[in-house]
């Protein structure tokens, strides 16, 4: 009730700070002073802490099962873990926006803090651009999506969070994907400042990286604990399903991964500096974008939390708002500099980091036609398709062969010019690779062709790269940490779906199923009473032809707030596969369906994103070292 | 120039996706799923909510009439604004209008009935939550229409409004 009140006002009175500190900021900006006022940093952490103080009352309010907050009544219940009820907090529309909010104002805080060694107006309007940003979530969420909305009479209990969301690891998927997104939009004011103000340069490029770098890495994570809960909860029995949310979220991060490898080109020599600029603000529209399709309602998905037209239109006319502004800066300010642009020598780090890019954009418009394409389509002439996995594979996949290629070569080369050396290794590493993979797969059923060839490829990589790790030492660890992470990706992603089995079928109690690599038998079942579910627990014996022997558990759990039956696949876990078992009641019918699924390589998907990310983190830490 | 060009191409693309975008925002997505046509009712036992014995479906649905089973809670905030609506449902003597109590309290569910009338020729009780999954609810509150073969021939989702009323009393006839 008074946490309630206490977020309420808090959140207006961050918006007034807010306003505030926009204007003083332009105040600021057409002084003579060499520095930064003291009142911006006041303010800028005062609008912070508002937003703090705003959304820690939110959590009391879930804490304490406060239903006469619409919010907390429509998303808790009193049965509910602690845990969950905290996580109910940014479980939903309203919750999860204050939390973007959250992380906004602390970015732009923390931006202050940390470029005290940068140019005066270069600051100061990094704060306004991001200032637009700040209003424009602050009045979506008063105006659309208020989260301390009053409930009378007070309800006495709640209707529940969904309990798909009701896992750890979607607990923390949210503040970690949004501190990735939240972070370009850091990258997206610096760039539009830095245009307008001319200084795109390598003192920038030097400044902006840690920022890319650190929203790099929280969005790889972010995807990684999406993809986890879409693998265990949603027992689709897959890491990845080109679903609409999952793209948009796949979208920015190629283009800050592209960005990533543009800014290492800027730090030396100053070319390409339109492109950089185009990236990050391609970065962030993206993810603005990706707000858009997944909260407006425009597209079915897991993150549809309500569909509101109002909410829609704001944040579809915010997003172009953003889009023409940025556009009007670059266009009106940008100067390229052409100069050194053409200097760039086939043979050099430069080329294959634009080959790199190229690539990238390649990707990038696959997904972005595949997802919104439907949409068109649908406006256009009213004819509804979905566009499916098979479309993406289709246009990626043989695609990956000479990326990889160039990913193994392009690390090796020189800036400016340079030659290939050490050919006689590269070739015989090449030919190794080949081997290896014609060895693994010429029992698989796959086209041997061509997954030898791609296959290859990506060992290719792996041993070029570790073959690095070694000869080179230390210099330049976290690139062959992250590019080894991805080679073992693009590895583990293709055994998994050459190796991979699975078997459906319906099944009674004391049933046994018997296939070719062994059987299935269906021992009993269990009922269990839990405090917000009852479960349905399934006793699985499964013997393979080897004679090894796995029990497996899967559960049915029905929710009692609100009622929602999911299925909680039982998956065993070793390095070289996953076990995956899941059962769902047939209406009506004494038998179960099941799905049984070996998953090959199933960990190492998991890993080498960890690896990837763990050689971003390296990367940060070896700039500060250097300085 | 070639930069005018290019910035008026862009500009364009960009307003038509607006475009495109906006006219996308209008156009429906909610599926509604065709379920429980003519579904029999679940065969269940219940706790009648006055006077506290177990009543079979078989006892509770024996005439030869419509029903119309709504489930509701006090503590469900769309269940207070479709009260009126069900208490105009009760005059209609060629339906029995069932109450099915869903997971509630039961001195909060007697309050609520106090405060703002009973329509209902019977209430269960239904606290666990599982008798609603039984008839394939999702929440509350939600209303069956039953016809006299004790099949389920309508439901609706979430509160009852004016024109749901005239629909309803479009199927009774």
């Amino acid at each position: 009730m008074l946490a309630n009140q206490i977020g309420y006002f808090s959140l207006i009175l961050g918006l007034v700070f807010s306003i505030l500190l926009s204007v003083a900021s332009i105040k600021n900006f057409n002084n003579n002073n060499k520095n930064i006022d003291h009142r911006v940093l006041s303010l800028s952490f005062l609008q912070f802490f508002f937003v703090v103080v705003s959304f820690l009352g939110l959590i009391f309010s879930f804490i304490n099962s406060d239903f006469g907050n619409e919010t907390v009544f429509n998303n808790s219940h009193t049965t509910k873990p602690l845990f969950y009820k905290i996580s109910g907090t940014w479980g939903n529309h309203e919750g999860s926006l204050l939390l973007w909010l959250l992380v906004l104002t602390l970015f732009i805080f923390l931006f202050l803090v940390k470029s005290s060694d940068q140019p005066k107006k270069y600051r100061v309007l990094t704060i306004l651009f991001q200032q637009v940003i700040i209003i424009g979530f602050f009045l979506f969420i008063l105006k659309t999506s208020n989260p301390f909305n009053y409930l009378f009479p007070i309800p006495n209990e709640g209707l529940g969070l969904n309990p798909i969301l009701q896992d750890p690891a979607l607990a923390i998927h949210p503040p970690i994907l949004y501190l990735g997104y939240v972070g370009s939009s850091i990258i997206f004011s610096s760039a539009l400042s830095a245009v307008t103000q001319n200084y795109i340069s390598k003192d920038w490029a030097l400044h902006i990286k840690k920022w890319i770098l650190v929203s790099w890495i929280f969005l790889s994570l972010g995807i990684m604990l999406g993809s986890i809960w879409a693998y265990y909860e949603l027992g689709w029995g897959g890491f990845w399903f080109w679903d609409p949310v999952e793209n948009v979220s796949l979208m920015p991060w190629l283009t800050l991964t592209a960005l990533l490898h543009c800014v290492l080109v800027l730090e030396r020599r100053l070319v390409l500096t339109s492109w950089v600029v185009i990236l990050s603000i391609a970065t962030f529209t993206l993810s603005m974008c990706g707000t858009f399709l997944v909260r407006s309602g425009i597209l079915n998905s897991v993150h549809t939390f309500a569909n509101d037209p109002e909410r829609g239109i704001f944040i579809l006319i915010f997003l172009f708002v953003l889009v023409f502004l940025s556009l009007g800066v670059f266009f009106l300010f940008h100067k390229e500099n052409n100069k050194n642009s053409n200097e760039i020598f086939w043979l050099s780090k430069e080329t294959s980091i634009l080959i790199n890019n190229l690539f990238m954009m390649y990707f990038l418009s696959v997904i972005l036609i595949g997802t919104i394409y439907p949409i068109f389509l649908d406006v256009i002439s009213n004819q509804k398709i979905s566009v499916g996995p098979p479309f993406y594979h289709k246009l990626i996949v043989p695609f990956l062969i000479p990326f990889l290629l160039f990913m193994s070569i392009g690390p090796k080369l020189n800036w400016v010019k340079s030659k290939i050396k050490n050919k006689f290794e590269l070739i015989i590493i090449f030919i190794i690779s080949v081997f290896l993979s014609f060895f693994i797969l010429r029992k698989s059923n796959a086209d041997l062709l061509f997954n030898t060839v791609l296959i290859s490829s990506a060992f290719y990589l792996f041993f070029v790269t570790i073959k690095d790790m070694f000869v080179k030492k230390l210099n330049n660890f976290s690139q062959s940490l992250a590019h080894l992470g991805f080679s073992l990706l693009i590895l583990s992603i293709l055994f998994n779906s050459i190796f991979s089995f699975e078997i459906i079928t319906n099944i009674k109690v004391g049933e046994k199923f018997t296939f070719k690599k062994g059987n299935i038998f269906f021992e009993k079942i269990e009922k269990n009473e839990n405090i917000n579910y009852s479960s349905i627990i399934g006793h699985f014996k499964i013997n393979d032809n080897k004679g090894k022997i796995k029990h497996l558990k899967p559960e049915l759990r029905i929710y009692n707030q609100p009622i929602i039956i999911t299925s909680e696949a039982d998956i065993k876990t070793t390095l070289f596969s996953d076990t995956f078992l899941v059962m769902n009641a047939v209406k009506g019918k004494e038998y179960f369906n099941i799905r049984y699924q070996i998953k090959a390589f199933m960990i190492w998907i998991w890993i080498s994103v960890l690896l990837i990310s763990l050689g971003g983190l390296i990367s940060l830490f070896e700039r500060k070292h250097e300085k | 120039m070639k930069n005018k060009f290019f910035f008026i191409t862009i500009v364009s693309f960009f307003i038509f996706c607006f475009i495109i975008f906006y006219k996308g925002l209008n156009n429906s997505n909610i599926y509604v799923p065709n379920v429980d046509n003519k579904k029999n009712i679940p065969i269940f036992i219940a706790k009648d909510f006055f006077l506290e014995n177990e009543v079979s479906s078989k006892e509770i649905f024996n005439d030869n009439n419509f029903y119309i089973l709504n489930i509701w809670a006090s503590w469900c905030v769309p269940c207070r604004k479709e009260h009126s609506i069900l208490m105009v449902l009760s005059k209609n003597k060629s339906i029995k209008l069932i109450g099915l109590n869903y997971r509630d309290n039961f001195d909060n569910a007697k309050k609520f009935i106090d405060e703002l009338g009973n329509p209902y020729s019977q209430i269960l009780i239904d606290e666990e939550g599982t008798l609603a999954v039984e008839f394939g609810a999702y929440g509350v509150p939600e209303t069956f229409i039953i016809n006299k073969d004790k099949k389920i021939i309508k439901k609706f989702i979430g509160p009852l409004n004016i024109e749901l009323l005239q629909e309803i009393e479009m199927y009774l006839k």
